[in-house]
């Protein structure tokens, strides 16, 4: 079964009648679908959950970054978002001499960071001073659509403790579509293979009994 | 009549309000944030859209809204003679009036200082490729979730042996009057590009006006029913 899929320019509804959401747009009166998506009805607002589309940062995610160049004062972070990300040296988990940003991190490695602040010209920064924030210096990294990342942690949580459960993997998901995975065995191709399904039928409904059903037939 | 139509039928068999054989398939390439790939009579076009993503060179950043770059190209195969590779004169207007069509719909202010790249590449051509193009490129857009008001479409209309024809063949693109494509966003039927080729007269302009959006219209329902079936299908 599929939820309704609307398209750019899709009539939702009378703009006296509802309240326009997220991925809408008002035009004459009336209530459109500005993306590809999936019709949602909230109270009395109509939004469009986007099927794809760009990591679009907010203040307080959690992402997985990767270091594009070590500055004097701070790095400069790929967080797969249409803006470069700032990470300056006070916001890292260790005390930093002028210069040596190169010892700590360098280009090419991850790390687990929180959007601190966006300006208004869109410019991100980030701190590691937070909760989960940390380096990577293990497992194994994949790369979603961030528009799917809700679908991969499911409703509390439910869908990761089913991949958890029948992978034995250890899993950290980014809200910028980057997922790390520790995984004890060979069934970290069995839990990336699960994520990969997860990501093309995100629009449908019973996945998650669909995605446990898969795992135990295939775990024996 | 001429040749070229002979008792209201064309060369192809077609009658003057009919489209040729059209297919379109969504989100068929891996890396790109969305693509299309898409066949209209002879003409094979695939298209690839990125971005949303941050417009390098700095100098070239719009502070308050993405840039919509959009590049046309022919593949040397594309055509009966080989064509030399790399932009020429030609291929440098229909980027441009490309871009101009495909920006009057995106919601660029989203995302100031970034680009957002369409690729158009044509594989095999048989006139009408810029119409084909602009079409790929829509639905490239809205399989990447670039927002937009509406879909964009495109389609030609044009003269040949004295009849308002609708999607010219190559050989009626040659031979004929005047060529006329456009493209609009369905919707409103705003027209977004307007070109013409040869001569008409004011009368047959309007003819070819109509002609060409109730054309696109029909395409238009080919787009979205492409764009519904990439997630139609499910195991």
């Amino acid at each position: 079964m599929i939820r309704q899929i609307v398209l750019p320019g899709t009539f939702l509804a009378e703009a006296g009648s509802k309240k326009a959401g997220k991925g809408t747009f008002i035009e004459n009166d009336a209530i459109y679908s500005a993306r590809l998506g999936i019709l949602e009805e909230r109270g009395d607002y109509i939004n469009v959950i986007p099927l794809s589309g760009a990591y679009e940062p907010s203040i307080g995610d959690t992402v997985i970054g990767i270091v594009e160049e070590a500055m004097r004062n701070a790095w400069l972070i790929d967080i797969n978002a249409p803006y470069p990300a700032l990470l300056g040296v006070e916001e890292s988990p260790w005390k930093i001499n002028y210069g040596e940003t190169a010892k700590y991190l360098k280009a090419g490695e991850m790390v687990i960071a929180v959007i601190a602040r966006i300006d208004e010209a869109r410019n991100i920064e980030l701190t590691m001073k937070s909760k989960p924030c940390r380096k990577i210096e293990d497992g194994f990294i994949i790369e979603i659509q961030p528009t799917k990342v809700p679908r991969v942690i499911g409703k509390n949580a439910s869908m990761l403790s089913v991949i958890k459960k029948y992978t034995g993997c250890w899993i950290f998901v980014g809200q910028n579509g980057r997922i790390w995975l520790k995984c004890p065995d060979e069934r970290l191709g069995l839990a990336i293979e699960a994520i990969r399904k997860i990501e093309s039928e995100a629009h449908t409904v019973g996945l998650t009994q669909r995605i446990e059903k898969m795992l135990r037939d295939r775990n024996g | 009549m001429g040749e070229l139509i002979k008792n209201g039928i064309r060369v192809d068999g077609r009658k003057p309000d009919e489209l040729r054989r059209i297919k379109i398939e969504a989100g068929v390439l891996y890396r790109a944030d969305g693509s299309c790939y898409l066949e209209w009579g002879g003409n094979k076009i695939l298209a690839a859209v990125y971005g949303p993503r941050e417009a390098l060179p700095r100098h070239i950043q719009d502070p308050t809204k993405a840039l919509v770059n959009a590049r046309y190209n022919m593949a040397s195969f594309s055509v009966q003679e080989r064509k030399r590779p790399g932009p020429d004169r030609r291929s440098t207007e229909i980027s441009k009036v490309t871009s101009e069509a495909l920006e009057a719909v995106i919601f660029t202010e989203l995302f100031p200082r970034t680009t957002i790249d369409i690729n158009i590449e044509v594989l095999d051509a048989e006139a009408g490729t810029r119409c084909a193009g602009i079409t790929a490129a829509a639905v490239a857009l809205a399989d990447a979730g670039i927002p937009m008001r509406d879909i964009p479409v495109a389609c030609a209309a044009g003269k040949v042996d004295g009849v308002v024809v609708l999607d010219l063949t190559r050989e009626e693109d040659q031979e004929g009057e005047a060529d006329l494509p456009i493209a609009i966003a369905p919707r409103s039927e705003e027209i977004l590009l307007l070109q013409m080729d040869g001569h008409l007269t004011y009368k047959e302009f309007e003819e070819a006006i109509e002609l060409a959006i109730k054309g696109a219209k029909q395409v238009s329902k080919l787009q979205k029913e492409a764009l519904m079936r990439k997630y139609k299908k499910v195991e």
